[in-house]
C-alpha cells in the first residue's frame, strides 16, 4: 500500500536548516548547540512519527525534482524521489536517534578539549546527517548515489577538522577512496543499469529485482560487483582503508562514521541494491550470493585479525568496524530468510554498541589522554562507569546473551544452517569471528579492571568524563542490552523487509 | 523558404527580433566611442548587453519546440548577384547557445569592471563586437554569412587576448591566430567545394543532397578540421591552454563559455547533415580522439599548478564529452552534449570568473599563491564550491545531467568506448577537489592570506546568476531539454535516411 507523504522530506530538511541555524548562530556556542539539539530531535520526532504506517505495512513515496524528463519509451524519467519502507527506517530511526545522544556527547568532548571550529564542525556534522537519512529514504539509484556524494564531501571537513599534516593526510586518503569507488565504479554501473532496464526506480519487494529477464548475465555479474566494491563506505576488503585512517578525527566524528552516518549508509546502499535492485532470484540465479559471501567472510576473518595487532584503541575499534560491517553484508549475501534478517538487524544492533565503544574510548581520552590499550592498566577502577559500558558493548559485538549482538549471530548461525550448501564453511567463519572477537575485546576491559597500573603511573586527577559525556554513553550501553532482551521492535521492521 | 519559419509578432519597426539582438551590441559599440569616461563606458556596456539578454527572452517563450523549423527567420538579399543572402533562423540546437551568450555577456562586462584598467572603451568595444559576430554564429543559415561572422570574431578576439593578456599575450595571441585561422581555411575550401555542387549558400539546402561518399569524405575532413581545432579536440589543443592563461577574465569566459562552442555547434550544424556517410565512416575515430581528449584533458589538468591551466585543462576534457555525445549518434548521447555544452558555458565560465577574482587580489593565478583563503574570504569559497562540484558532475548539479546522458548515450552505443570515459570522471573529481581543498583549506604551512577582503556586492551578483542555472539544470532540466527535442530527432533523422551505411576509409581515397 502507498501513501503520498511530504514527511521524509521534512525529516531531511530538519537536518538542512539546522545546519543554516548552526551557521547563523555561529559563535554563540550554547544557542549554536540548542539549534544541533532541536534539528536532532525534530528530526527524530519526525521519523518516529512515521512508524506506525511502516508498521502497518504502508510504504510512504513523494518526488521532488524530476532530474531527468522520460526521454522516451524505454528511458524512464529519473527524479529524486523519496520511500519510506521497513528497510528505510531499520537505518533511519537508529541513526536519528543516535543523533540526538551524539550531540550531546560531542559538546561534552569538543569543549572539554578546547577544539577549534566547533561551528563548522556542528554544521557538518548536521550536514552528514542530512545525506545519511537521504540515502536511507531514497526510493531510486539516482537518489541514492546524490545523497551518498553528499555524504562523502560533508564529512571530509570533519576528517580533517585538526588541519595538521596527519588530518590532511587522513583526509586526503578519506575522499581519494570514496569518490574514486563512486565515479568509477557507482556512476557507471548506475548508466549502465540506466541502459539495460530504462528504469533507476527500486523494486517493490526483495526478490524480483528490476532487470528483465532477457539481461546479458555476465553483464548484471560485473554491475553487482561494481556496485559491491563501489560503495566504499561499507570497508569491504580491499576499499576499507579509508576507515583506519579516518581516525585522526575527534572521537564523536569516529563515533559518527563508524556507527550512525558513514559506514552504515555504505552497508545499507550496498543491501538496499543487492535487494532492491538485483533482488535475491536475481542473485540466486546467477550465483552471485556465495563469492561475496566468500569475499565479505575474508573481510570479517582478516580485519578481525589486524584489530589484535592494534594497542591504538581507536585503530582496533576501526578494524573491528570493518569487520563488523561485513556481517551485514554476509548475512544478505547468504540468501535464506533467517541470514537476511541477521544481516540487517545487525544495522542497527552494531549501531547502538560501537558507538558505545567509541564514545568510551573518547571519554577516556578527555579524561586521561590515553589512546592505546597498554596505558590502561587500572583505569577502569578510576573510570568504572565508562569502562562497564565499554564491557556491555563489547559483549553485543562478541555475540554473548542477552546483549543486542547476540540477536544477529543467532540469526545468522540460523542463516547457514538454512543453506543448502557452503553452510559449514560460513558457520565456522562465524565461530572463529566471534573467538577473534574475544580475543580484541576482552582484554581491553580485563586490563582495564584487574590490570596493574603502568610503572610510574597513578592516574592523579583521572577521573569520569563530564556527565554529558558519561550519560550518553551509558544509554547507549543500557540500549545495546533492551535491544538484545526486546529485539522485537526493529525485528518487526526486519520481518517486513524479508516478508 | 520553406525551412523557415517568420514569426510575424518578433518584429519591431519591420526589423526582426533577431537581427535587433546580432545588432544591438556593435550599435552600442559605436555609441560607446563617444563616451569618454571610463566608469560611463563601464555602465554603458552593462546596459547595452542586459538589453540585449533582455530582448532575446521572448526568443524562448515564442519558440515553437514542435517543429524542426527554423524559427524567428529572416531572409533578405544581400548580393543577389552572388546569389548570397542574409538569411537567419535559430532551431533547437541553437536556440539555448543563443540565450546563454546573451547572458553571459552583461556578466563578462561585471567581470572586467575592476579588471580592466587600461584602455577600458577599447576593451568594451573589442567586447561587443565579439557579442555581435558570436550570436550571428549562431544564427546565421547562409554559409557565406556564416563564415564571414566566423572570421570577423578573430580579430576582436585576438585584440582582447594580445592588448589585455598576461605576460606572454604575444605568443598566445598569435598561436590562437594562426590555429583558428588554419581551421577557417579549411572552412572557406567546404564552403566553395559545397557551392560548387549545390550552386547555393543557403546551409538547409546543403543538407539531405546525397552526395557521394567521396566528397563527402573530403567535405567532412575540412569541416572536421576547422571544428576540431575551434572546440579544441585533442590534438589539436595545444592553444587552448595558452591563450586561456594570458586572456583577461572576460576573454577567457568568453572562449570558454561561447567560442569552443562554435566548434561541437558546427559538428551538429554542418557535419552531421550535410555529410551523414563521413559522418559515419569517421565516427568511430572521432570517438576515440573523444576519449583521448577526456583522459588527456583529465591527466594535465592534475598537474597544474596555475589555476587558469588548470581551468583550461578541464575545458580539453569536458568538451571531450561533449564530442562523445554528438558521435554516438543516438539521442541521449547528442542532447546530453548540447546541454553539456550550455552546461560548460555556466560552470568553466564561473570557474574563470572566480580565478580572475583571485587574481585580482593576489596578482597570482598559482594555487600555491592562492592557498588556505577560506578562513578569510568563506563568501568566495563557498561559490568557489558549488561550482567546483558542477565542474566535477556532483549528482544535483548542471554537469550531472549532461554527462549522464552523454555516457548513457555512449554505453548504448559502445560499453567498451563509454568505458574509457568513466577513467575522466574520476579524474573531474581529482583535480576539481585537489584545487578546492588547496583553496578552501591548504596545508599547515599557508601563505598569509590575512589581507584578502571577501566578495563585493557586484561579485556576488556576477556569480549568483550562474550558481541558479547550476541548480536549475541539475535539478530540473526539462525546460533546457524540452527545446531540443524536435530538433534533435530531426538532425538524427538526416543523419540516418542519408546514409547509405559507412565505408571503410581506404577505399574513398581517389
Amino acid at each position: 500500500m502507498i501513501v503520498e507523504s511530504y514527511k521524509p522530506v521534512y525529516a531531511i530538511l530538519a537536518a538542512l536548516i539546522g545546519t543554516i541555524c548552526v551557521l547563523m548562530t555561529g559563535k554563540r556556542e550554547n544557542l549554536r548547540e540548542t539549534c544541533s539539539c532541536i534539528a536532532a530531535v525534530t528530526m527524530f520526532l519526525i521519523i518516529a512519527s512515521m512508524v506506525p504506517t511502516v508498521l502497518a505495512g504502508k510504504k510512504m513515496v513523494c518526488t521532488l525534482f524530476e532530474v531527468l524528463p522520460q526521454m522516451s519509451d524505454t528511458y524512464q524519467a529519473i527524479t529524486v524521489s523519496f520511500r519510506v519502507d521497513a528497510f528505510a527506517m531499520i537505518f533511519a530511526f537508529v541513526a536519528s536517534f543516535l543523533w540526538i545522544i551524539t550531540v550531546f556527547y560531542s559538546m561534552g568532548y569538543m569543549r572539554g578539549l578546547h577544539e577549534h571550529a566547533q561551528t563548522r564542525f556542528n554544521a557538518c556534522f548536521a550536514l552528514a546527517l542530512f545525506g545519511a537519512i537521504g540515502v536511507a529514504f531514497a526510493d531510486n539509484l539516482f537518489t541514492l548515489y546524490l545523497f551518498y556524494e553528499i555524504v562523502s564531501v560533508c564529512t571530509y571537513p570533519l576528517v580533517a577538522h585538526h588541519q595538521d599534516d596527519e588530518g590532511y593526510d587522513g583526509a586526503r586518503k578519506y575522499i581519494v577512496y570514496l569518490t574514486t569507488t563512486a565515479k568509477g565504479l557507482v556512476l557507471p554501473a548506475m548508466i549502465l543499469i540506466y541502459v539495460i532496464t530504462g528504469t533507476l526506480d527500486f523494486a517493490n519487494n526483495i526478490q524480483t529485482g528490476i532487470f528483465p529477464a532477457g539481461a546479458s548475465g555476465t553483464m548484471v555479474t560485473v554491475l553487482y560487483f561494481f556496485c559491491l566494491f563501489g560503495f566504499a563506505k561499507n570497508g569491504v576488503m580491499p576499499v576499507h582503508n579509508w576507515l583506519p585512517g579516518a581516525m585522526v578525527a575527534p572521537t564523536p566524528v569516529s563515533a559518527l562514521l563508524h556507527a550512525v552516518a558513514v559506514v552504515k549508509v555504505g552497508v545499507f546502499s550496498t543491501t538496499r541494491v543487492m535487494l532492491y535492485v538485483f533482488g535475491t532470484d536475481t542473485m540466486g540465479a546467477l550465483n552471485l550470493g556465495i563469492p561475496t559471501a566468500y569475499i565479505v567472510s575474508f573481510t570479517i576473518i582478516t580485519a578481525s585479525i589486524i584489530a589484535l595487532t592494534k594497542d591504538n584503541l581507536k585503530a582496533r575499534l576501526a578494524y573491528s568496524t570493518v569487520s563488523q560491517l561485513s556481517y551485514i553484508i554476509l548475512g544478505v549475501a547468504l540468501l535464506t530468510p533467517s541470514a537476511i534478517e541477521g544481516g540487517l538487524v545487525h544495522i542497527a544492533n552494531h549501531a547502538f554498541s560501537k558507538i558505545t565503544l567509541f564514545f568510551c574510548a573518547g571519554a577516556i581520552y578527555v579524561a586521561s589522554h590515553k589512546k592505546n590499550i597498554s596505558e590502561m592498566g587500572g583505569l577502569g577502577r578510576t573510570m568504572p562507569f565508562t569502562f562497564a559500558a565499554f564491557a556491555i558493548a563489547s559483549l553485543s559485538m562478541i555475540g554473548a546473551p542477552p546483549v543486542a549482538g547476540f540477536v544477529t549471530k543467532w540469526k545468522l548461525l540460523v542463516g547457514t544452517m538454512e543453506m543448502s550448501s557452503h553452510n559449514i564453511a560460513f558457520l565456522l567463519v562465524l565461530l572463529a569471528s566471534t573467538l577473534l572477537n574475544v580475543g580484541y575485546f576482552a582484554p581491553v576491559t580485563i586490563k582495564a579492571f584487574f590490570g596493574k597500573r603502568p610503572a610510574g603511573e597513578t592516574y592523579n586527577g583521572v577521573q569520569e568524563a563530564s556527565l554529558s559525556m558519561v550519560i550518553p554513553l551509558f544509554l547507549a550501553a543500557i540500549i545495546s542490552v533492551i535491544i538484545g532482551i526486546y529485539p522485537d521492535f526493529i525485528m518487526n521492521f526486519v520481518k517486513a523487509v524479508t516478508g | 523558404m520553406d525551412f523557415l519559419l517568420i514569426n510575424e509578432s518578433y518584429k519591431f519597426f519591420d526589423i526582426g527580433i533577431l537581427s535587433i539582438i546580432i545588432f544591438l551590441p556593435v550599435l552600442g559599440s559605436l555609441v560607446l566611442l563617444f563616451i569618454n569616461n571610463d566608469n560611463a563606458v563601464r555602465y554603458f556596456a552593462l546596459v547595452v548587453t542586459v538589453a540585449n539578454a533582455v530582448i532575446s527572452l521572448p526568443l524562448y517563450w515564442g519558440f515553437d519546440p514542435t517543429t524542426p523549423k527554423y524559427q524567428f527567420g529572416e531572409h533578405h538579399a544581400w548580393f543577389p548577384g552572388l546569389d548570397i543572402w542574409y538569411t537567419l533562423g535559430i532551431d533547437g540546437i541553437s536556440l539555448l547557445l543563443v540565450l546563454m551568450t546573451t547572458l553571459l555577456m552583461p556578466l563578462c562586462v561585471l567581470g572586467s569592471w575592476k579588471y580592466i584598467q587600461k584602455r577600458v572603451k577599447e576593451f568594451m568595444i573589442c567586447l561587443l563586437i565579439m557579442e555581435t559576430s558570436m550570436l550571428g554564429v549562431f544564427m546565421a543559415l547562409d554559409f557565406v554569412l556564416f563564415y564571414i561572422l566566423w572570421e570577423a570574431m578573430l580579430i576582436p578576439m585576438y585584440l582582447l587576448i594580445a592588448v589585455w593578456g598576461g605576460p606572454r599575450k604575444t605568443y598566445a595571441s598569435i598561436k590562437f591566430f594562426l590555429y583558428t585561422l588554419a581551421g577557417s581555411v579549411m572552412l572557406l575550401v567546404a564552403l566553395i567545394a559545397l557551392y560548387l555542387k549545390t550552386g547555393s549558400f543557403s546551409i538547409p539546402n546543403m543538407m539531405g543532397q546525397g552526395y557521394s561518399t567521396v566528397f563527402q569524405f573530403w567535405v567532412f575532413l575540412a569541416f572536421f578540421l576547422a571544428f576540431a581545432i575551434k572546440v579544441p579536440m585533442f590534438p589539436f589543443h595545444t592553444w587552448l591552454p595558452a591563450a586561456h592563461v594570458e586572456a583577461p577574465t572576460a576573454g577567457s569566459v568568453v572562449l570558454a563559455s561561447v567560442l569552443l562552442k562554435m566548434g561541437t555547434y558546427g559538428f551538429l550544424r554542418f557535419c552531421l547533415p550535410i555529410t551523414p556517410d563521413a559522418t559515419f565512416t569517421f565516427m568511430p575515430y572521432i570517438l576515440w580522439l573523444s576519449i583521448a581528449g577526456i583522459l588527456y584533458g583529465g591527466f594535465t589538468a592534475l598537474a597544474q599548478s596555475d589555476m587558469k591551466k588548470l581551468v583550461a585543462y578541464s575545458s580539453v576534457g569536458h568538451m571531450g564529452f561533449v564530442t562523445l555525445g554528438i558521435f554516438v549518434l543516438n539521442k541521449n548521447g547528442i542532447e546530453g552534449a548540447m546541454l553539456q555544452m550550455i552546461n560548460h558555458g555556466v560552470t568553466t565560465g564561473a570557474l574563470f570568473l572566480m580565478v580572475g577574482m583571485i587574481y585580482e587580489r593576489t596578482h597570482s593565478r598559482e594555487l600555491a599563491m592562492a592557498t588556505g583563503v577560506g578562513k578569510f574570504m568563506p563568501l568566495y569559497v563557498i561559490f568557489l564550491g558549488f561550482f567546483s562540484l558542477s565542474s566535477l558532475a556532483f549528482p544535483g548539479t548542471n554537469s550531472f545531467v549532461g554527462e549522464f546522458l552523454v555516457l548513457a548515450g555512449g554505453f548504448t552505443h559502445s560499453t567498451l568506448i563509454a568505458s574509457f570515459a568513466i577513467p575522466g570522471a574520476v579524474l573531474a573529481a581529482a583535480y576539481m577537489l585537489r584545487m578546492l581543498q588547496k583553496v578552501v583549506w591548504g596545508g599547515t604551512k599557508n601563505p598569509d592570506q590575512s589581507y584578502l577582503f571577501d566578495l563585493d556586492a557586484r561579485e556576488v551578483i556576477t556569480l549568483a546568476p550562474l550558481l541558479l542555472f547550476v541548480f536549475w539544470i541539475g535539478l530540473g532540466p526539462s525546460p533546457f531539454l524540452d527545446v531540443m527535442h524536435t530538433s534533435v530527432h530531426h538532425l538524427i533523422e538526416q543523419v540516418n535516411a542519408a546514409s547509405h551505411g559507412a565505408t571503410t576509409m581506404a577505399s574513398l581515397i581517389p
